[in-house]
């Protein structure tokens, strides 16, 4: 199965983190892999996003047009790239910040709250983390253990001591 | 193999590094700051040189000086970055000096924008500052290949003593993607009697100079320098060719615009139509011998170009099919980047629709 997946959302919200913890984990599951930030003003407080590719097959372009699965954790975001979405895909969405505002019934939806359970779950700013472990508790996509080792690769060493805390997220959103 | 997944960027200034080049002089500039940012945090570490100049003038005069030393030695840039170095690297070019210079190109002309594009293209190919001159250019499209090329720039740099460009594009300079550095070169190592450095009085000066007001003695460095250049066409163009071997439509295509033709060319085949990619690796040399099999064979109907400029490089293939084939181009600029389905179109055009 080829994975073109979106991340979306505010910079800030840990789109582009939780991108990089899908593609070590895609590459660590023996996959080929590409993240494709976006870059630019967005990066300082407007709208991010970020493209990974997970294919078993050489990954030609690295730009998702039409995701297959998007994570969207602000409500531009979703008003964005809602349209998008292949149909048959899934759509992953922070449902404390985001109002769903599209029709569409060929895709599978799945809201999650998550920035108002890392708030009383003592996971402040790891909203990224619940709704990375919800994506793979509703799609399979990749595996919680699999996900484990790509948060370890992707938790520079400087910051080794957030580890356990993000894992706990990951573990607390698939767990949902 | 262990892989590590590594941007562009960081993955110029660590082949860099690894390549022998310890000396960066640079200014900021998206979208390839994160160069001189690795660099920043590697350099000093290592015994070497990284200075961030005070405009990208300044940066480039700093590698002709690094580069008359005989030291491996580099900038890095984008677009409107690299306008302001082409003065300093006119005078590279005629001091026959060995560097590296990257361009990660955005849209232009102008500060023009900062998403990806190829719209330097004949600046980097036909006109890297004034006078007769060349750089060798070399156009990845792929993080792995980013490093190989590295390696590939310096050493023939080197070589033919003349700058080296990698011709890169925001898109290529952003993203992340598996790379492992168990298989690269052993840095080749070439002699530098020309080079002005100490030597306690071991050996007569030499002296690196661009200015020869005797006409004739200007006239002879000309004519010494293509003697170089003719060398290097016929001896270092690079190109990947991807199922060209049955194919009735070619695409020509380089970096990221190579990628999403790939893309649509897989799209293209699921449909029946026989389509293959034809890769510049080298943009100086143009790879014409890839062309010479192309403009003869009966098989190939038509060449489409997909280029992020108004069809730069479409002026090349043209000289090099000599017209004997139809070149459609497919285009945008600004920052847009075409897609794999609007290559698939204009594939489904060419191809006279999809027969079952």
């Amino acid at each position: 199965m080829a994975y073109n997946i979106l991340f979306a959302g505010f910079g800030g919200q840990g789109v582009q983190f939780a991108a990089k913890v899908t593609t070590y984990s895609g590459m660590m599951s023996g996959s080929e892999v590409s993240l494709l930030p976006s870059y630019g003003p967005e990066m300082r407080g407007g709208t991010s996003n970020c493209a990974v590719r997970i294919d078993n097959k050489m990954i030609a372009s690295p730009i998702v047009n039409e995701p297959n699965l998007l994570m969207a954790l602000n409500q531009p975001s979703y008003d964005k790239f809602v349209e998008k979405v292949e149909e048959g895909g899934t759509v992953i969405f922070d449902d404390s910040l985001i109002k769903r505002t599209d029709a569409r019934t060929d895709i599978s939806v799945y809201p999650i709250p998550a920035t108002k359970l890392a708030r009383e779950h003592g996971f402040q700013g790891l909203a990224n983390m619940i709704a990375l472990g919800y994506m793979a508790k509703k799609t399979g996509f990749l595996s919680l253990d699999v996900l484990k080792e790509g948060l370890a690769k992707a938790v520079p060493a400087s910051k080794a001591a957030l580890l356990g805390k993000n894992i706990e997220a990951l573990e607390f959103g698939f767990n949902y | 193999m262990s892989k590590v997944l590594m941007k562009g960027n960081e993955a110029i200034a660590e082949a860099a590094i690894r390549a022998g080049c310890l000396h960066f002089f640079g200014y900021p500039i998206t979208p390839q700051t994160e160069v001189a940012a690795y660099f920043s945090k590697k350099l000093p570490k290592l015994g070497g040189t990284f200075l961030q100049a005070e405009s990208e003038v300044a940066a480039i005069n700093m590698v002709l000086g690094a580069a008359s030393a005989g030291v491996r030695a580099m900038t890095s840039s984008s677009s409107p970055g690299i306008s302001l170095k082409t003065e300093g690297i006119s005078y590279i070019i005629g001091s026959d000096l060995p560097c590296l210079i990257i361009n990660v190109q955005r849209g232009g002309p102008g500060l023009g924008g900062i998403q990806p594009s190829q719209s330097d293209y004949w600046q980097a190919t036909k006109a890297p500052g004034h006078g007769d001159g060349h750089l060798l250019v070399y156009a990845p499209d792929r993080v792995q290949e980013i490093i190989e090329y590295i390696f590939t720039a310096f050493d023939k740099a080197e070589e033919y003593r003349m700058p080296a460009m990698l011709l890169l594009d925001g898109t290529l300079g952003q993203m992340m993607e598996p790379v492992s550095f168990d298989d690269i070169p052993t840095p080749v190592k070439h002699e530098k009697p020309w080079a002005t450095n100490g030597h306690k009085n071991a050996r007569e000066h030499n002296i690196i100079n661009s200015l020869f007001l005797k006409p004739e003695e200007l006239e002879i460095k000309n004519f010494e320098r293509f003697e170089r250049y003719a060398k290097v066409c016929e001896n270092e163009q690079r190109y990947e060719e991807y199922m060209t071997d049955d194919a009735e439509i070619i695409i020509v295509a380089i970096g990221i615009a190579a990628r999403v033709s790939k893309s649509a060319i897989d799209d293209a085949r699921a449909a029946g139509i026989k389509v293959g990619l034809l890769r510049p690796i080298t943009v100086f040399p143009f790879p014409t011998k890839a062309f010479d099999k192309i403009k003869n064979d009966p098989k190939v109907k038509s060449v489409l170009t997909v280029e992020l400029n108004m069809g730069q490089m479409t002026d090349d293939v043209k000289l090099a099919l000599e017209c004997k084939k139809p070149v459609e181009l497919l285009r945008h600029t600004g920052g847009i980047v075409p897609t794999p389905k609007e290559v698939f179109a204009k594939l489904c055009e060419l191809n006279g629709g999809i027969k079952k």
